[in-house]
């Protein structure tokens, strides 16, 4: 078991032959993905990494009977493509591009929900569940198979996470990232409930960053629903004030968003919270038990 | 992208937002001039530069005659500019504002901010016009008002009669002037690809007319690029010179006051290793994020920044390879050592993609000051280490 993805998921790549979408689509072919096709308009019938282009996703849905899409596109196109996904019935859309305008996403994301499509992303490493299916641009090689889950706003912090946790003897159920833009899709509220309800997740780590409050809401639903024991980091403990690091939805704008709050909200509801991303590996042994 | 008040105001006018009028001027002769123009006979010397709180800093004066005029902007202009938002080192002020002097009945707080949360733009308003907005929200939340906008049905009716009845408006004529103001800031925020609309003080004024004080604004910088006549407005004296030299080569660069520079891959890993030196005892110099196409010319540009910074006493690379390669890393730090001259000790930590090929390259170059970290948490001991002559 895992959440979102596995061996048999159906994956279309939208902006497939581009170089980006190219390079990826490659790699995750590679990790074992059930690529069945890819999108680009006007390249319809050619093939592409030994599978079909398709110029619209609706034609690739008809024909593969793919429910995820890996999203490539430029960021002006973004919007577009999320909006086709979901005009097309697509059920997950991974938005693996940088840069997309706020506005777009705004609207993009209200078409996604309404046509109950989800979206990871965008500006995220992806989702991938160990050793069955990849859908983004992460190493991996480092996603042993085992019994955490992971949920991270940052892509490399996934990585350095999901490293540790394998270096301890434990592995990966399904790894997160869900990108740290201002308006992004599933966010640790949707997430943790769906490792909750996995029954091989025996532990969650979740990483998050300044700004925002979507730490606060995790708190909150934590203690209300979740009884599997999390390990939190948040980055930007020394950040300054009103810098933007980086994400776009990674600055402190008045006294909300700090990493304080949200590490003491955090420990209030019982999760364990460490002040190095370096302890991520040890506190995860630590709740679950050395192996 | 943040623009000044005069810009904004530009902004305003376009879409019949009131205003008080106003010129900018560059010089001392420049802002009499316009101060004729405008005729007073009251007028106010506004400094532009891009921070708020400039009124307390001693950046914004009434002036009662044209001689007035000319003093004030001429202890304005050039003048190093200190306010809460500024830090201690201040801004040097290069423009000033002209503007006519307003009959201020009343002073309110509007603005429009992208609500995470809700995922829509919001319309703040207060009665406690002219305070420092987060202080409001401290204290006495309570009169702070929230509209949120579904962008697909747009600013309608009812969202105009919760502002004007939340901000105690009665007068009929009132009601209608403010409700057609927020609507006009609204599709300006949308049009635009605004991030945020400030306007504090919005007055109201003897006559009951409603106007905007002051105004700042900030744009989405993913969206830039289909606004070429706000890209214009960008001021580059506004910005850290070293912050726009990195960005011009993919890094993301904020320098801080501590001792150990750092270069990263990844925003949140840059972070995380900011607090994890924090955590051990040492002081991170800046953050900097090499991106997801590093190589080894923007490697080299790196160190070459970090190293302007005198107070650096030692560097951690800390690179989780995913996309970037660790082995191109590698190179770009032998690059660095033969176009600068790198004499602070160098902690490097590469995990992930090509790692072993890059342990290689880094052990056959035997380079003195390269020391290897072997995993995040011993690569900033040592930085922290080194930091301290104690490695």
């Amino acid at each position: 078991m895992s959440i979102l993805v596995n061996k048999d998921t159906k994956v279309i790549v939208q902006g497939f032959t581009g170089k980006e979408g190219t390079f990826h689509a490659e790699q995750c072919l590679a990790y074992g993905t059930n690529i069945v096709g890819g999108v680009t308009p006007n390249k319809g019938g050619q093939e592409h990494l030994g599978k079909p282009v398709f110029n619209t996703v609706k034609d690739a849905v008809d024909t593969t009977g793919a429910t995820v899409s890996m999203i490539f596109v430029p960021p002006a196109f973004v919007a577009d493509a999320v909006m086709e996904a979901a005009d097309a019935g697509i059920e997950l859309a991974v938005i693996i591009t940088e840069g997309a305008p706020v506005r777009d996403m705004m609207y993009a994301k209200q078409y996604a929900v309404k046509n109950n499509m989800k979206t990871i992303g965008p500006n995220c490493p992806g989702v991938i569940t160990a050793e069955e299916c990849k859908i983004g641009i992460m190493p991996g090689m480092i996603f042993k198979k085992g019994n955490v889950g992971l949920i991270s706003k940052s892509g490399t912090l996934t990585y350095e996470g999901a490293n540790q946790v394998c270096n301890e003897g434990f592995g990966i159920t399904t790894a997160v990232g869900i990108g740290g833009d201002p308006i992004i899709g599933l966010s640790y509220k949707q997430l943790l409930p769906m490792f909750e309800a996995d029954p091989e997740t025996e532990a969650i780590v979740m990483i998050g960053e300044i700004g925002g409050d979507l730490e606060i809401q995790a708190a909150k639903l934590i203690k209300e629903q979740i009884t599997k024991p999390v390990v939190a980091f948040i980055a930007g403990q020394t950040a300054p004030k009103g810098k933007r690091m980086g994400h776009a939805g990674a600055i402190i704008s008045g006294s909300a968003g700090t990493a304080k709050e949200k590490m003491d909200a955090l420990e209030a509801a019982g999760v364990k919270v460490v002040v190095s991303p370096a302890e991520i590996g040890k506190a995860v042994a630590e709740v679950l038990g050395k192996k | 992208m943040n623009i000044h008040e005069y810009q904004a105001k530009q902004i305003f006018a376009k879409y019949g937002v009131p205003t008080p009028k106003g010129k900018i001027a560059h010089s001392v002769e420049e802002a009499v001039k316009n101060a004729e123009e405008l005729g007073g006979p009251i007028w106010v010397v506004k400094a532009q530069i891009h921070a708020g709180g400039r009124g307390l800093g001693g950046g914004v004066k009434l002036a009662k005659s044209i001689d007035e005029v000319r003093e004030l902007a001429d202890e304005i202009l050039g003048m190093t500019l200190v306010t809460h938002q500024t830090g201690p080192e201040g801004k040097l002020v290069q423009k000033v504002y002209i503007e006519d002097g307003a009959d201020i009945k009343d002073e309110l707080y509007l603005s429009v901010v992208l609500d995470r949360a809700a995922e829509m733009p919001i319309i703040m308003a207060s009665t406690e016009g002219g305070m420092d907005i987060e202080t409001v929200a401290e204290k006495t939340p309570e009169k702070i008002i929230k509209v949120a906008i579904d962008p697909s049905i747009g600013f309608q009716g009812f969202h105009g009669r919760e502002l004007v009845f939340g901000l105690g408006i009665t007068d009929k004529a009132e009601q209608g002037k403010m409700i057609k103001f927020a609507q006009k800031l609204y599709t300006l925020y949308m049009e635009n690809d605004a991030e945020m609309i400030e306007i504090n003080p919005l007055i109201k004024t003897g006559s009951g007319d409603f106007m905007a004080l002051d105004g700042k604004m900030g744009f989405d910088d993913s969206a830039l690029g289909r606004h070429p006549d706000i890209e214009a407005m960008r001021d580059i004296s506004e910005e850290d010179a070293d912050e726009r030299e990195a960005a011009q080569y993919g890094l993301s660069y904020i320098a801080l006051d501590g001792e150990i520079g750092c270069m990263v891959n990844g925003a949140g890993l840059a972070m995380g290793t900011m607090d994890t030196i924090n955590y051990m005892g040492g002081t991170p110099a800046n953050f900097l994020d090499v991106g997801g196409s590093a190589n080894a010319e923007t490697v080299a540009k790196g160190f070459e920044i970090i190293l302007k910074n005198p107070q650096v006493k030692a560097i951690f690379v800390n690179i989780f390879g995913g996309i970037v390669r660790c082995d191109r890393i590698a190179n770009g730090i032998l690059e660095a050592t033969k176009i600068t001259d790198v004499n602070v000790p160098v902690i490097v930590r590469l995990d992930g993609t090509n790692a072993p090929e890059a342990a290689e390259i880094l052990k056959n170059a035997n380079i003195d000051n390269i020391i290897v970290g072997t995993d995040l948490g011993d690569g900033a001991a040592k930085a922290v280490a080194a930091a301290k002559g104690e490695l």
